[in-house]
């Protein structure tokens, strides 16, 4: 099993650095991060060149590709090319947006998760009732809604319910627009009151949408294993409902689910990126329209090395935990 | 996934028995006919009432985004009316911010958001299988080379592609549902690639092979035909989750842009007149949910008529 992890990350090297050389000729090539200074009325044809000579934007692309690989892997994730934030660190910067966004992401992952787990077992357990019915319709309406409209009309009412609050003469609850810049202080109640405030939105939009294919996932996976030979045989032997049903079923029913969690929380970083830009939030999302926008190459390599890395390892995760599952597959 | 109210049925029961037991369906006892497998399939996607009302409702809309334009009096774009005019005789749905009536912007919206769906999926449907029956039929380095691709595609992000391609093409539709297609084939590959490998093992293929049959001809011939089921049903689920992202791009500025519109870019537009003027937000919003509900449904009626080891579990 340690042979093949090996290999799989061995192999997606090369991949890897493809995707990079793709993505930065594509940005790099896609406009001038010095587009903004060259317009400005009064600059010189000197402070332009040494703007690019200070950002090393005078060499070819394919040169400054190298030097980015070449520096990566000395461990060096180079600096912004682009002129409002010229020289920043990009390990930092990406450092910094990731955690804002893992914070949000893995909370509402994890909500999702234990409660599509719950309603889908529920509702294969009682098939046909009209549990099911309003959990499948629920999660049919959520799993065909656009997330950035759910965050839209979260935000909308959550301010008109802050407005709400004031009027009744007591503080605004909600933020809708991000964590605070140095985290959270004052009183015990105070940082309780602002934590919950300001994530209980994003997360919220985050968890709908991811809760309502869990559930449909965990329904399918429980109502075939319930419909199993084995489950039969423990209902024969005479062992009761809620045995068979746990003992049984459920845990056998646990194994695709966890390979969806698996497969999907390396993609869920790039999908915040709607409810990001809905709330305010400067994370992941944000940076990457950011470094598009301001053809900075440099700053996305950093995004890209992140989330790409993550596709990656949980993609090789997923694999692996379903092999150590269900000794049936067998990996190699 | 299973579908909501139609009641448990076997398929040895399916050609006899209508769902819900409905008793007209009962002299189909007398007479047995031979069907092709399209009949049967067909047959069972008539019976599957979630799915039929939702076939209704889909291709009403496509009609009316359609026709509804030809015959209404204000043109998509057209700046003359004043703005955010309330809803009325003239403008049903209003006016927005720039004067320009909602009901033409929304059929336009919803025509392009349509259209790219319908394109993308047509578009990374044939990708995805040619690619997964070369990688499954050829195996070796093909395969590779394909599965490696995929990977490739999975950790480029498709919003760093749209906002280059798209800026750089002012927009135009088929440049989003390229942009959509290129990033859509992969699932279908891995799906397609793991039935032609099951496939290829069995006599058929061997004979067709062994008669002289090209490469092609095999997968067009003989693999696609067998794995029509899967293909449809999957090319319905990409229209339905192109629907959302092609919204989420025009919503963040990096698909359709103005003066050409969608329906992401419509709420784009609007989405701070919500708690002033619902209507504005809510009519694309709806109309989203409509089309991506719809074709959700249909794909799920699909499933269950092209499955034919159909049985109470459906996975």
């Amino acid at each position: 099993m340690i042979r093949y992890a090996i290999r799989r990350l061995l192999i997606s090297i090369p991949v890897l650095i493809v995707g990079t050389l793709a993505v930065y000729l594509m940005v790099a090539l896609s406009g001038d991060p010095l587009g903004e200074l060259r317009s400005q009325p009064g600059v010189t044809e000197e402070t332009i060149q040494n703007a690019a000579a200070s950002l090393g934007l005078d060499k070819p692309v394919l040169v400054r590709y190298w030097d980015w690989l070449m520096g990566f892997f000395q461990g060096d994730w180079g600096f912004s090319v682009a002129l409002g934030q010229a020289r920043a660190d990009v390990f930092t910067v990406v450092t910094d947006a990731f955690w804002t966004t893992f914070r949000l992401v893995l909370g509402a992952e994890i909500l999702a998760i234990v409660l599509g787990m719950a309603i889908g077992v529920l509702a294969a357990v009682r098939q046909y009732s009209i549990f099911d019915y309003i959990a499948t319709s629920a999660a049919f309406l959520m799993f065909s809604m656009p997330i950035f409209c759910v965050a839209i009309v979260l935000k909308t009412y959550g301010i008109q319910f802050n407005n709400f609050l004031v009027d009744i003469g007591l503080d605004r609850w909600l933020t809708t627009a991000g964590p605070p810049e140095g985290g959270f202080s004052g009183s015990l109640g105070e940082i309780i009151a602002r934590y919950t405030g300001t994530f209980i939105l994003p997360t919220l939009s985050i968890m709908l949408i991811s809760f309502a294919a869990y559930s449909r996932f965990q329904r399918s996976s429980m109502l075939e294993t319930l419909n199993s030979d084995y489950v039969r045989t423990a209902r024969a032997k005479g062992l009761s409902s809620s045995r068979v049903i746990f003992r049984h079923a459920y845990r056998n029913a646990l194994i695709p689910v966890t390979t969806l969690f698996a497969l999907n929380f390396g993609s869920i970083f790039a999908g915040a990126i709607v409810t990001e830009t809905v709330f305010g939030w400067k994370g992941m999302g944000d940076l990457l329209v950011r470094s598009v926008r301001q053809y900075d190459p440099d700053m996305l390599m950093g995004w890209l090395m992140i989330v790409a890395v993550l596709v990656v390892v949980f993609n090789l995760i997923a694999d692996l935990v379903y092999g150590f599952l269900d000794p049936r597959i067998r990996i190699g | 996934m299973a579908d909501l109210p139609t009641p448990p049925r076997s398929d040895v029961a399916a050609a006899t028995t209508g769902a819900g037991g409905d008793p007209s369906q009962h002299q189909e006892f007398d007479t047995v006919k031979a069907r092709t497998q399209a009949q049967t399939v067909l047959r069972r996607f008539l019976r599957h009432r979630l799915a039929m009302i939702s076939a209704s409702v889909l291709l009403l809309i496509v009609l009316v985004a359609v026709f509804l334009p030809l015959f209404w009096p204000h043109q998509y774009g057209n700046t003359d009316a004043a703005g955010y005019l309330p809803p009325g005789t003239d403008h049903p749905l209003g006016t927005d911010q720039l004067g320009r009536d909602m009901v033409a912007q929304l059929l336009r919206g919803t025509q392009l958001s349509l259209l790219i769906a319908f394109v993308v999926a047509i578009g990374a449907t044939a990708i995805g299988v040619t690619l997964g029956a070369l990688a499954g039929y050829l195996k070796g380095f093909t395969d590779g080379l394909v599965m490696r691709l995929a990977d490739l595609m999975l950790i480029i992000p498709q919003i760093a592609v749209a906002a280059i391609l798209v800026k750089s093409a002012q927009g135009s539709w088929w440049v989003v549902a390229v942009v959509l297609a290129v990033f859509f084939w992969m699932q279908i590959a891995r799906i397609t690639r793991g039935e032609t490998l099951s496939l290829s093992e069995r006599e058929f293929i061997e004979a067709a092979r062994a008669s002289g049959a090209t490469t092609s001809r095999v997968i067009f011939r003989h693999l696609v035909p067998n794995m029509i089921g899967s293909i449809t049903v999957n090319a319905t689920l990409v229209i339905a989750q192109a629907v959302l992202v092609e919204a989420a791009l025009s919503f963040l500025g990096l698909g359709v842009q103005a003066p050409d519109t969608s329906l992401g870019l419509i709420i784009n537009e609007t989405y701070a007149q919500l708690s002033t003027r619902p209507w504005l937000f809510f009519a694309p919003f709806v109309t989203i949910v409509l089309i991506s509900l719809t074709i959700n449904f249909i794909g799920d009626g699909l499933r269950d008529a092209f499955d034919p080891r159909q049985t109470k579990v459906r996975a």
